[in-house]
């Protein structure tokens, strides 16, 4: 943060929901969306008598993430529970992890191709799996003040991932998300959908200050359930000011008695971090192993085995697309975060195209446009890797200029043709080698003072001509009108 | 004979043999349930009508020769803490005095697949928290050879339906010794089947790693067949064992060559009743008349049994039984009545000025699961979950919970070693006979220190049995345990039934009021 | 150990009991009692003993990620103290 006296320190905690058909422990559905209170069953009720059993696909999804984030796993793991009221936990307890998770010690590496950061690995401390609890709706009625308590949620698979203290920015922070987001989605171990509540955040939030006595740490805080990463940005910049206002005014940093971990809420209308209420007493969890959960024993092999069947990861995909294609980190930065498919089209434009610069620069400028544009998906999208292939080849052959290039594939989109088949109708093509002599010495005929300039010394002012020559053929392609008119003077 | 006094083996075999139907018995005990109950008070719900049309449709059946299961027709009593589908399930406590579960637990489902009828569900401490069945929020079981006395507890309901001739056969839950204690005061046999051999799902929690169901029966052989009716892999438990169950009713009757049987030394130290002692002893001295051998052995941490068992077992339950809030099923308080209550206590508070204890008043949602809980629960189950949250909490959980964990440990380790040199473990089953009904209601450490001889078995997770020896000069039962191998329930039965063949303790039947 | 009142106060907070001012007496000198009783295990040398926290040593018990029939919405709210046409209801939520 640009002249700030303080360094702000983040440690996030993401919650993201996996992408099973059913539950962690039963076998009703995590269908997002559902009416109130239709998938439940006693086990997810947590009604007297019921037990859990844990989804074999859940583990198996955790244990993806967590290799694919760098992490140790651990040969041996169990759950525990959690143990807290509240009326959206029917059981009176979470079944999570404690001591022993599955996963810890691993790391994200982040970076920004506009250099507002070093590229860096940030720690993920552990990632765990754990059940969700339901959701508690405020009755909206007048004069109404219940809680209306839906189930639906209760025992959705979570896997709760804790990254060390290790950001420094709100870049930082925007970007451990978003790669950790395209991490997920590409494993298809999450849908990361902040909106139906697939990803959530939680930031541990504090801040360094330089004093003259040393550097000062302010109480670490706690900032729930930030919505978006708008939210996010916006939270993390107005709490590192409030707690250097705190500071400032009280000198309170952490470690000093009487201070314990606060935790507070967004209000983005109002723009300001909120104090929430909360009992000491809430943070005894009293923990346990889960009797009626057996331990998980992973051995070396199995993480061989789903090291080995895990697809390109993101990172690696954007270093190979870099280094095959010679393309530059913010363009395959774009091309991988749009996912799969477009990496695949992409490859094949400018395997085509034979020229891996050019086909980023249609992909990332022209094709991302217009799906932006329709609303498209990359499905949707009318041209083919192919055909735009071919306009593309065209272009790196001289066939086409540029700016009459941008013309063909718009109308190749709008009337789903082929290249050839819309340079024909828009009549765009190299203009004859003769004809183009003719045109030119024409215009150098018509343009004496641009001769002038040309001959005694500037070569730029022969641009002015490109113009005219356009005008008697809009197919004139300007670097050889350029080449042409050049040759031309150089004669006279 | 009346049709009441047969054994359930009996029963199934005219019942095959069409020589009674499944009608005429539910009839018959219905009739005794009827003139008995109001003095023993075993049940706390019957349905006679669903019962008979049950047993009409098996009936049925058989007539048509079509397939009937392996209980064909015999009626059963079962402890009111299996969650049975459309049938209330109270676990005896006010908490759930209306909860009727959506879904039948596996041992039901087992049980009516293989075609028992059931009679009705068997009072218990509540939760399946006492010695006694005093503990019942509705009321109290006697004992039918002496209705001024417990007939044990938690099982008390479905041991005493048994003695009674009220039910040839019964389904119980031990967690530590709630079926063994009660079959020893009431004279009737119940096997604590190894952890893992019958599927928890559907009963009602209270310490999941010691809880199991078993059978009650009048005798080994009637054991026999309703362990292999119940016990199996169940998918929904995942804590079930994956083993195959053998036919336990067919090899029952085979005897045991070269039994080797251990005596626990510790099991004989003061304490232990003399009547009970001279009579274990008897049966002793029957075994090796059958070919035992016997050997005296020790088993050290026994003696830190009852401690870690009131460690353990509390502290699951406190985190079982959090779920009981009122909110999603069970009881709740009056809410309006507790909303008022909250608003004075603010005014009173905010007119003495009280900071503190404004700052520490209940939220409306906190005081409705603490009144709800404390209207809801019996003062057995505060106290266990009092003692079990103190002893998971910060602070202390290395010191009480980590501690008696590892004391486990050492007491399986104990059972391990014994099991090197011996088939079974034999002892009694109670230190003392059938106590008064509130007798022990004083001091609830003196009630736990009864548990002495059955607690250890829970805790390692193995099986035992408890089949009668004896009576006292007073004409009070007296119970013989075995302890087992675990999944070695096959032998274990045959070595009971062997006894059994040999004496006729377990044929004895109580006067009630002066009738039979 | 002896538990004081103020101790078991606080447990009667977390597990969310009530106990009157007669049942926090009663309550402390049954709980020092039993936990009196219990406190004999810190005599038993359990140096390098793993806890036993499962009767049976059982691992990897897994469900395939199959869909199984839910509740119908009636039936699981059919045991509800308090409900509406959808869902349960409580006093309302601190924080909402």
């Amino acid at each position: 943060m640009p002249d700030q006296p303080y360094d702000l320190i983040v440690g996030l905690e993401t919650h993201v929901q996996l992408l099973t058909q059913t539950k962690l422990f039963c076998g009703c559905s995590t269908k997002f969306g559902a009416a109130p209170n239709t998938q439940t069953c006693p086990v997810c009720i947590g009604l007297p008598g019921s037990l859990p059993v844990m989804n074999r696909k859940a583990f198996r999804l955790g244990l993806v993430a967590a290799i694919a984030l760098n992490c140790e796993i651990p040969e041996f793991t169990k759950w525990d529970r959690k143990q807290y009221y509240y009326p959206d936990l029917p059981k009176g307890y979470q079944i999570s992890q404690y001591d022993l998770p599955m996963s810890k010690s691993g790391w994200l590496e982040i970076s920004d191709p506009k250099g507002r950061f070093a590229t860096k690995k940030v720690g993920i401390i552990r990632a765990h799996l754990e059940e969700d609890a339901g959701k508690s709706l405020h009755d909206e009625a007048a004069g109404k003040a219940d809680s209306r308590i839906d189930l639906n949620r209760t025992g959705t698979p979570l896997l709760e991932i804790v990254s060390a203290p290790d950001i420094r920015s709100t870049e930082e922070t925007r970007a451990y998300l978003t790669e950790l987001k395209l991490l997920l989605t590409y494993l298809n171990v999450s849908d990361c959908n902040m909106q139906e509540g697939s990803l959530r955040v939680d930031a541990n939030v504090n801040i360094h200050i330089q004093t003259l006595q040393g550097k000062i740490a302010t109480p670490i805080v706690e900032i729930k359930n930030l919505n978006s990463f708008r939210f996010i940005e916006r939270a993390l910049a107005y709490e590192a000011k409030r707690q250097y206002d705190v500071w400032q005014e009280t000198g309170r940093k952490m470690g000093d008695p009487g201070t314990f971990k606060q935790t507070r809420g967004w209000d983005d209308a109002k723009g300001v971090t909120f104090s929430q209420r909360e009992k000491e007493e809430s943070s005894d969890y009293r923990y346990f192993p889960d009797p009626d959960l057996c331990p998980v024993i992973t051995l070396a092999g199995d993480v061989r085995e789903v090291r080995g069947s895990l697809a390109e990861l993101p990172a690696a995909m954007r270093h190979r697309l870099e280094k095959s294609y010679g393309i530059t980190p913010y363009d395959s930065d774009v091309i991988v975060a749009q996912g799969q498919p477009l990496v695949t089209y992409y490859e094949e434009v400018a395997r085509i195209g034979g020229d891996g610069k050019k086909a980023a620069n249609w992909v990332t400028q022209e094709v991302l446009r217009v799906l932006n544009e329709q609303a498209w998906s990359l499905e949707k999208f009318p041209l083919t890797a192919g055909a735009l292939g071919e306009l593309v080849k065209l272009v790196v052959a001289g066939e086409i200029e540029i700016t009459r290039a941008k013309e063909v594939f718009n109308d190749m989109v709008a009337h789903k043709r082929s290249a050839a088949e819309s340079m024909a109708a828009l009549g765009i093509g190299k203009v004859d080698s003769s004809e183009l002599e003719a045109i030119c010495r024409e215009i150098v005929a018509a343009n004496p003072k641009i001769v002038a300039d040309v001959k005694s010394g500037k070569q730029q002012a022969v641009g002015a001509l490109v113009g005219q020559a356009k005008k008697k053929n809009p197919n004139a392609n300007p670097n050889d009108v350029r080449r042409i008119c050049l040759e031309i003077i150089e004669r006279m | 004979m009346s049709l009441t006094a047969h054994s359930a083996a009996d029963l199934l075999r005219d019942l095959a043999a069409r020589k009674v139907s499944s009608v005429e018995l539910v009839n018959a005990y219905a009739e005794r349930i009827r003139r008995l109950d109001g003095q023993i008070k075993a049940f706390l719900h019957v349905d006679f009508d669903a019962a008979l049309a049950r047993a009409k449709e098996i009936d049925g059946r058989r007539a048509a020769g079509k397939p009937v299961g392996k209980l064909g027709g015999l009626p059963v009593a079962i402890k009111d803490v299996l969650c049975t589908q459309g049938i209330k399930t109270t676990c005896a406590s006010k908490i759930l005095q209306n909860f009727v579960p959506p879904y039948d637990a596996t041992v039901v489902r087992k049980l009516k697949e293989a075609d028992a009828v059931i009679l009705g569900k068997t009072n218990m401490d509540e939760f399946a928290m006492g010695g006694s069945t005093e503990n019942s929020a509705y009321f109290k079981t006697t004992n039918p050879w002496d209705t001024s006395r417990v007939p044990g507890g938690s099982s008390g309901g479905a041991a005493a339906c048994l003695a009674a001739g009220m039910a040839p056969l019964s389904i119980g839950t031990d967690t530590g010794g709630s079926i063994r204690q009660p079959a020893a005061f009431c004279g009737v046999t119940g096997i604590k089947p190894t952890y893992g051999r019958v599927s928890r799902y559907g009963l009602v929690a209270f310490a999941s790693s010691l809880d199991q169901i078993g059978p009650l029966g009048r005798s080994a052989e009637d054991c026999a067949l309703l362990l292999e009716a119940i016990a199996g892999h169940d998918p929904r438990d995942s804590t079930s064992a994956d083993l195959p169950v053998p036919e336990y009713a067919k090899s029952v009757s085979q005897p045991l060559a070269g039994l080797k049987l251990g005596l626990v030394r510790e099991y004989f130290g003061k304490g232990l009743d003399s009547e009970i002692e001279a009579a274990v002893r008897e049966a002793v001295k029957v075994y090796q008349s059958l070919g035992a051998t016997v050997k005296e052995l020790s088993m050290p941490h026994s003696k830190y049994g009852i401690a870690t068992y009131y460690i353990i077992a509390p502290s699951e339950a406190s985190s079982n039984l959090a779920r009981y809030d009122g909110v999603h099923y069970g009881y709740r308080t009056d809410e309006k009545a507790m909303l008022d209550e909250l608003a004075a206590e603010q005014k009173k508070y905010e007119a003495e000025n009280n900071t503190k204890k404004l700052a520490d008043l209940d939220t409306p949602l906190i005081r409705l699961y603490r009144k709800t809980r404390a209207e809801g629960f019996g003062p057995e189950v505060k106290r266990r979950i009092m003692l079990g949250t103190y002893t998971l909490s910060a602070g202390y959980y290395d010191a009480y919970y980590l501690k008696a964990l590892k004391v486990r440990r050492l007491i399986r380790q104990d059972y391990d070693r014994a099991f090197e040199e011996v088939d079974f473990l034999v002892g009694p089953t109670t230190p003392n006979p059938a106590f008064k009904l509130g007798e022990k209601t004083d001091d609830p450490l003196a009630m736990y220190l009864e548990d002495l001889y059955t607690v250890t078995l829970n805790l390692a997770g193995l099986g035992g049995i408890s089949l009668p020896c004896g009576f006292t000069k007073s004409g009070l039962p007296i119970g013989l345990q075995l302890q087992c191998r675990p999944f070695d329930e096959e032998r274990l039965l045959r070595a009971a039934a062997m006894y059994q063949r040999a004496t006729d303790w377990h044929t004895k039947r109580p006067t009630i009021g002066g009738k039979e | 150990m002896s538990l004081t009142r103020a101790d078991v106060e606080k447990v009667s907070l977390l597990g969310r009991l009530r106990l009157s001012e007669a049942e926090l007496d009663t309550m402390t000198t049954q709980l020092t009692r039993v936990v009196g009783y219990v406190e004999q295990l810190r005599e038993v040398n359990t140096d390098g003993i793993q806890p036993m926290a499962h009767a049976v040593e059982m691992h990897n018990v897994f469900r395939d990620d199959a869909l199984a029939p839910s509740l119908p919405r009636d039936a699981a709210l059919a045991n509800a103290p308090k409900r509406d046409s959808e869902c349960y209801r409580v006093p309302a939520v601190l924080g909402e």
